[in-house]
């Protein structure tokens, strides 16, 4: 299983204006690692793939921003 | 041609009147990499590239207008009620001067959309390396809004259609591994 976010640490000066931020993050969504989808996946229920934008469990990757509370959605 | 289903394709809510979020979301409206440019991209390509992908483009194009008219109701719902003085406050005065209430294809700065943003090779790779760069360019812009955004039923809205640009990445992405076959041979996936 491949994580869906990488993250890296930028160089930081003792002259940065702002408070730094140690640690920087990028999003690897799963779709980057499967290639051509393979058969058989498994998939969600109807409803909870039209809620999810996916009827593949493997291609879901929902993106939550700071403001809100994680996974109060789909099932993975 | 289309058959039109009068109904969203996924559900939107807006919980909070926030017209600078409605200024945000039009970035996916009528920007660089927002759903009017990709769904005129991508059904544009359709007549130059080989028949095996052609479907794939209609395909993703028209869902691209399903994804416009969701972008359209948020912005519509989050300005409808604004006061001139909370559009000018959320930084759409210079948008309520030229065009009031009414959407206009435009991006968060306010620049008008433009054929520029879409490019037609004629090549099929170089058009569907395009279509891919499109697609994790419109799932980014999603990632921001979404991070500015402290309105739970837009962010879910927001995570559906950001989702469903990964899924189309991920068939541009097979449709690049199709036309790159060598003719005559088995498949083998
Ligand atoms: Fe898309």
């Amino acid at each position: 299983m491949h994580t869906h976010h990488k993250s890296y640490q930028p160089y930081v000066s003792p002259f940065d204006p702002c408070k730094p931020m140690i640690e920087k993050t990028y999003s690897t969504p799963p779709h980057l690692y499967i290639g051509f989808q393979p058969p058989n996946l498994p998939q969600f229920t109807p409803m909870e793939a039209l809620r999810a934008g996916t009827l593949w469990k493997a291609f879901y990757d929902p993106w939550y921003g700071p403001y809100e509370k994680k996974n109060w959605g789909v099932p993975s | 041609m289309w058959i039109y289903e009068k109904k969203l394709q996924y559900p939107v809510r807006v919980s909070t009147c926030n017209p600078m979020l409605a200024k945000f979301l039009i970035e996916q409206y009528g920007g660089a990499d927002g759903e009017l440019a990709a769904a005129l991209r991508y059904l544009n390509q359709r007549y130059t590239i080989p028949d095996k992908v052609i479907g794939l483009l209609t395909d993703i194009g028209t869902e691209e207008f399903a994804h416009l008219e969701m972008i359209a109701t948020m912005v519509y719902k989050l300005t409808k009620d604004a006061t001139p003085e909370q559009m000018k406050a959320a930084g759409l005065g210079a948008h309520y001067a030229n065009h009031e209430k009414a959407l206009y294809y435009e991006n968060a700065g306010g620049v008008p959309w433009t054929a520029t943003y879409i490019q037609a090779k004629g090549d099929p790779i170089a058009d569907l390396y395009e279509d891919i760069a499109a697609e994790e360019k419109a799932r980014a812009t999603y990632q921001w809004i979404i991070n500015m955004s402290d309105d739970p039923d837009i962010n879910d809205s927001l995570r559906f259609l950001r989702e469903r640009e990964i899924i189309h990445a991920q068939r541009f992405r097979e449709a690049v591994e199709i036309l790159k076959e060598e003719q005559g041979r088995k498949k083998i996936f």
